[in-house]
């Protein structure tokens, strides 16, 4: 047996050691310095998560392209074909709405259930919570940044060219997407624990979301008209997805007047036609709202996790 | 010496749900939901551990020696209280509980590695260290999903004895692998207390703690009823267990069994080495009581050297005092000073009865030239 009086010096230098409080309720700060510390697990957490997801299959993560690719020629097909809604060059229309789209859904979805499915890990291993849910999102992001690519060589091919000038806004409006995103996975991922059922209701909310989002459809060619009569545009704008999806639309479509493929003559108006100076305060401003909203998720979900070992 | 670990007024409650609610519907039917109940986990628990110490939590199913050792790795957060840690910790709690199967087990090191919160360089660095201690060999490479169970723990253990820690916590899991690998951990243990790391060993095995702590910390019903030197600890464990299989003893209401003393005809406890012994454990018993007769032999430094058969060994107990005669045929036991645990064990449901530590001790004299604890009497010669 070994004499702790007897046993040497002190390893390295303890005492400087960082001091980690383990207690009841952590302040915000402490979260968000434990998560800051832990991004290592986050990345690894994203790279394993993707690598299970596409292990054994052939095409491997290029399956995460085709669900995307698939709903992207139906719409384009649907509604320019069809239904001729008379919007030029609408897949690239489209392509910048579903961009935007598919990274909130995939992570919010993704991410609703992800306590309740890693309980074992949740019971047994030390570390932030939150990170699970984040890891997720960070997935999301992965499929955002391959289909972003993808757009990017659509574009080439096709030979449409971006608003140049108004392009650094784009990393703004990501900023707050993946704020809002993250936002929702962690307290949607914390509901969850409690509510079962959070996950199906959130696959039905999800799709009515969509169609409240302008991906498919103009915002300013069809509601904004009315919407503005009654001076309810603000309800619209309350959904901070269609700012981002508007702007990205501003950026990669351009346009916001075109000349209607469909009725001879006919000029629409497809995007919101203000000034970039506009887009830009705007995005900041959701960006600000965003960072606050990203703090409370936290501390939400820092009061919900208390109880975790009794739910799950 | 810097405290590593300091746990102040910690509690913690469980909420036990009777009925649970877990679906919309329900929480929207039954707002408050259902019947619950309080239960207290852990109450108002107090200690500190120093660097280089390596501490025992005893205690029996249920007592929170668990819920303690997962609030002071993170994985629970006390009701009231806080718990600080200085330094790394690394927790054997439930081993491979963080491992992915569908990944390979090299994959799954970086990601363990990670979730115990050290960096893939740190881990890098000492990747074929826990290559080698897990004794995977080249299957590391192989989905972790078709290991066998053995595997799983050992590369799980071999991460986290690898990965550098100041503390190590440990429940249970040296219950784990063959005898060989139980060895390696404990001797991995062993080199952690000379390097002056800080060792937690959750364990209700009371020969492990004797054998591996300084101190013990015994806990009854998430109280803590005992901290201090391993064998105080440890007895006062045992006479809490005792206490409690009385109140459980319906069928002899105010009756207990103490045993008052054990006595030799010479009146010492000096034997030379491989001589015979007898001594008698004089007994008071308010009750007939059945039941069989358990002695223990363990040297200072908390080894156990033998233990009398529970099952083997019956003795009926009258009302009043009595005496049991038992007779030691050959020591063969070295040089040394040992200590003698003896008690009564009920029949059936293998409750103890009456119970004492440290009712003597032996002081064996030895004049031969072997070394140890045993004399074996090896004969060497030539052919």
């Amino acid at each position: 047996m070994v004499d702790p009086a007897a046993s040497q010096a002190e390893r390295r230098s303890l005492a400087d050691a960082p001091v980690r409080v383990v207690s009841a309720r952590a302040s915000l700060p402490t979260r968000l310095r434990n998560l800051w510390s832990r991004r290592e697990l986050l990345f690894s957490l994203i790279s394993s998560d993707i690598r299970i997801k596409y292990k054994g299959s052939a095409l491997g993560i290029f399956w995460s392209m085709l669900s995307p690719a698939l709903t992207l020629s139906i719409y384009f097909l649907v509604f320019s074909v069809f239904l001729k809604n008379g919007i030029p060059n609408f897949i690239v229309y489209l392509f910048a709405g579903l961009l935007v789209w598919n990274m909130f859904q995939t992570g919010v979805n993704s991410a609703t259930g992800v306590i309740v499915d890693r309980a074992g890990l949740v019971k047994k291993v030390s570390f932030p919570r939150e990170i699970l849910a984040l890891a997720n999102v960070g997935a999301a992001v992965i499929y955002f940044g391959i289909q972003l690519v993808v757009l990017a060589i659509f574009l080439l091919v096709v030979g449409h060219q971006p608003d140049w000038a108004m392009l650094w806004i784009l990393p703004i409006s990501f900023v707050t997407l993946y704020l809002f995103t993250a936002s929702v996975a962690v307290v949607m991922s914390a509901v969850t624990v409690y509510l079962r059922d959070m996950r199906h209701l959130m696959e039905v909310v999800l799709q009515l979301w969509f169609w409240m989002t302008p991906v498919i459809y103009s915002y300013e060619n069809t509601i904004a008209a009315p919407l503005r009569r009654h001076g309810l545009s603000i309800l619209y704008f309350l959904n901070p997805v269609t700012l981002i999806v508007l702007t990205f639309q501003r950026i990669i479509y351009v346009a916001t007047t075109v000349k209607s493929t469909a009725v001879r003559g006919a000029t629409l108006q497809i995007l919101p036609s203000w000034p970039v100076s506009t887009y830009f305060y705007l995005n900041l401003a959701m960006m600000g709202v965003m960072v606050a909203l990203f703090l409370v998720a936290i501390t939400v979900f820092g009061r919900l996790e208390g109880n975790f070992e009794s739910e799950l | 010496m810097t405290v590593v670990i300091d746990v102040q007024n910690v509690s913690k409650q469980f909420k036990i749900h009777h009925e649970r609610h877990q679906s919309l519907k329900e929480r929207l039917l039954h707002p408050k939901s259902g019947s619950t109940e309080l239960f207290h986990a852990l109450s108002d628990i107090n200690f500190s551990v120093a660097s280089g110490e390596t501490v025992g939590i005893v205690g029996h199913n249920g007592s929170g020696k668990s819920t303690l050792l997962k609030c002071i790795c993170g994985v629970l957060q006390p009701t009231s209280g806080d718990i600080r840690i200085r330094g790394n910790l690394a927790a054997l709690l439930e081993l491979g509980a963080g491992f992915q199967p569908e990944l390979s087990g090299r994959d799954n090191v970086f990601l363990y590695g990670a979730m115990l919160g050290f960096s893939r360089r740190m881990v890098d660095e000492i990747f074929d260290d826990i290559v080698a201690f897990s004794e995977i060999g080249h299957f590391i490479d192989t989905q972790v999903k078709f290991y066998s169970s053995g595997m799983y723990v050992r590369l799980a253990f071999a991460v986290a004895v690898n990965v550098d820690p100041d503390i190590l916590v440990v429940d249970e899991v040296l219950a784990v692998g063959d005898e060989r690998f139980q060895a390696k951990c404990i001797d991995r243990i062993r080199r952690f207390q000379e390097e002056g790391r800080s060792i937690l060993l959750v364990t209700h095995n009371a020969d492990q703690v004797r054998a591996l702590c300084n101190r013990a910390i015994a806990l009854d019903g998430g109280v803590m009823i005992a901290d201090g030197p391993t064998q105080d600890s440890l007895r006062i464990f045992r006479e809490h267990l005792l206490e409690d299989s009385v109140e459980l003893d319906r069928t002899g209401a105010q009756a207990n069994v103490s045993i008052d003393s054990i006595t030799t005809p010479s009146g010492t406890f000096d034997v030379k080495s491989g001589a015979g012994m007898h001594f008698d454990v004089d007994i008071t018993s308010h009750g007939a009581y059945s039941g069989n007769f358990v002695m223990e032999i363990f040297t200072r430094s908390g080894l156990l050297i033998s233990r009398s058969d529970a099952q083997g060994s019956p003795v009926n107990l009258k009302p009043g005092p009595n005496r049991i005669g038992v007779d030691l045929a050959q020591i063969p036991l070295l040089d040394g000073v040992y200590d003698l645990n003896v008690g009564i064990v009920e029949h059936h449901r293998n409750t103890v009865i009456a119970w004492r530590e440290q009712a003597a001790s032996i002081q064996v004299s030895y004049g031969g030239r072997e070394g140890g604890i045993v004399e074996i009497g090896a004969t060497i010669r030539q052919q």
